[in-house]
């Protein structure tokens, strides 16, 4: 299983066990993980799955599609080069150890 | 030791009191109860996504499994609550349930949601006659979806044209019955619904507007459809019925409590019904549009979370609640549908992009002022009327017409001085 570190604004470490073909934002849900309301519930309709991808693995990750890249103007906190919605990053065995912070605001 | 908080609802709305109410620092117990057998779920996609077997109604939860009793949230599922009593010192008192429980509270919410309209003719319970509302009906349904079935859809609302758009896919007959003179009639203005009319002819499903049904009929041994008849005498051959004729909110146990309804529980921008110290959320409520004066009774998950919030802020006595812009989407076939804002009360109209090509928007004014968009395939217009919508930034429609230019550049442009 791949593991996904979330890592909240004030700092805590989450390391979630990931299920393939699962997106970022369900995983969190999945496991209780504060910081992603994801109101719109992955329908890349509502940005309050914002996340900074650690720069090291940014590149893994690959960079948001047109729809998100919209989405992404909306977000509640700033947006950053690496900045992506959650429901948007589907996990792969290749993500295993990326690291993405949680914004302090989502709403 | 204080009794806490009930919910009432555990449908989206309910489960964000609960989840606000922790968020927000409230401490006492909390009690969580719904009708249904499931765990808080989400609807959207139970007109979308699982009708075509793409996902699986276990990846609905709104919440991870342990998350509500990790929280310390009670959640009663299965259960209906029959009455409820208030103390006359309006703090607190008791619901009874089914089962003839009896749940003690200190604060009340209701999120009591709203129920499929029942179509009110001849032959309306025979078998292969379906509402679309919840996991079980869902699945019925997506058993159902096959090519060789004749289906009819009464009701050219969203869950409508969602499940026809469903049903098409997977190769089933489709007939859409459309009341008024246009699909989509109390969401979108008359450009969009003509798109979806076209939209829904081209990929093969008959569409009839101004159509009334005065009976289904089926075999008077197996009790199994067979046929629907309209008001012209037409007969559609027909397997399955799926009635998509809107939805009824629940406010028995609201108006027991002498809590003001009007098509809905009356709620003000807390959340707070006429006894402000219950409060209401989600589809079961009407609240105040603000730039139309009138009350709306917004389906939307985006106003069950919000209200939701709202309801928990209310209920902890905090505040700070952002005015919400409402958003709304639908999904059909590889059109996505997103609508910011409330278009009610527009008076003029500006279209840009491209019918033809399948992505398109229109944008509503009052006045001078944006109050809405709907977007076919158009997610940067979307995205960018809903951010000038919650920033209050200004879209000229003298410019918005102009398709080829970036809404957000637009956007940019000072904000003139109010007329």
């Amino acid at each position: 299983m791949p593991k996904i570190t979330y890592i909240t604004a004030d700092g805590i470490r989450h390391v979630a066990d990931a299920q393939v073909g699962d997106t970022v934002m369900a995983t969190a849900v999945r496991l209780a993980i504060e910081g992603i309301p994801a109101e719109c519930g992955g329908n890349c309709s509502c940005a309050t799955c914002h996340v900074y991808v650690v720069p090291d693995h940014a590149a893994l990750v690959g960079p948001p599609d047109e729809e998100e890249d919209s989405m992404l103007e909306l977000t509640a906190s700033e947006r950053r080069p690496t900045s992506r919605l959650s429901c948007q990053i589907v996990v792969t065995p290749e993500l295993d150890g990326i690291e993405v912070e949680l914004p302090p605001e989502q709403l | 030791m204080s009794t806490g908080a009930l919910i009432v609802g555990a449908g989206q709305a309910g489960a964000q009191i609960a989840i606000s109410l922790r968020e927000i620092g409230y401490r006492e117990p909390i009690t969580l109860i719904g009708e249904e057998p499931y765990a808080p779920y989400q609807r959207p996609p139970l007109s979308k996504s699982v009708l075509l077997g793409d996902r699986d109604v276990l990846e609905l939860h709104i919440k991870g499994p342990n998350y509500f009793a990790e929280k310390s949230i009670r959640v009663i599922t299965g259960e209906r609550v029959e009455s409820i009593e208030v103390d006359t010192d309006g703090v607190g008192g008791r619901a009874s349930t089914s089962s003839g429980q009896v749940i003690e509270f200190e604060k009340l919410a209701l999120a009591t949601g709203a129920g499929a309209r029942r179509l009110d003719v001849e032959g309306a319970d025979l078998d292969g006659v379906h509402c679309l509302r919840g996991i079980d009906d869902a699945v019925t349904l997506r058993d159902r979806l096959r090519a060789d079935q004749r289906i009819v859809v009464v009701g050219g609302g969203f869950i409508g044209l969602e499940f026809a758009a469903a049903a098409r896919s997977r190769g089933a007959d489709v007939t859409v019955l459309q009341s008024t003179d246009r699909l989509l009639s109390r969401a979108v203005g008359p450009a969009i619904s003509d798109f979806y009319l076209d939209a829904h002819t081209r990929r093969g499903v008959t569409v009839l507007l101004e159509s009334d049904l005065v009976a289904i009929h089926g075999d008077p041994h197996s009790r199994a459809v067979n046929a629907v008849e309209l008001a012209d005498g037409t007969r559609l051959a027909a397997d399955l019925v799926v009635v998509g004729i809107g939805a009824k909110p629940n406010v028995e146990l609201a108006e027991h409590l002498g809590l003001e309804c009007d098509g809905g529980i009356v709620v003000d921008a807390q959340a707070r019904t006429s006894r402000t110290q219950i409060v209401a959320a989600g589809d079961c409520t009407v609240s105040l549009d603000p730039l139309t004066e009138t009350r709306v009774r917004l389906e939307s998950v985006q106003n069950a979370v919000n209200q939701g919030r709202c309801a928990a802020a209310s209920l902890a006595g905090s505040m700070g609640i952002k005015p919400a812009v409402p958003y709304f989407w639908s999904d059909q076939y590889d059109l996505t549908l997103q609508i910011a804002g409330l278009s009610q009360g527009y008076d003029k109209v500006v279209i840009r992009g491209d019918r033809g090509s399948e992505q398109f928007a229109a944008l509503y004014y009052r006045g001078s002022r944006l109050i809405a968009i709907d977007a076919v395939n158009c997610p940067r217009d979307y995205a960018a009327v809903l951010s000038a919508l919650r920033s209050g930034a200004h879209i000229p429609a003298e410019l918005a017409v102009q398709g080829a230019l970036s809404l957000r550049d637009m956007m940019k442009a000072p904000i003139p001085a109010e007329r």
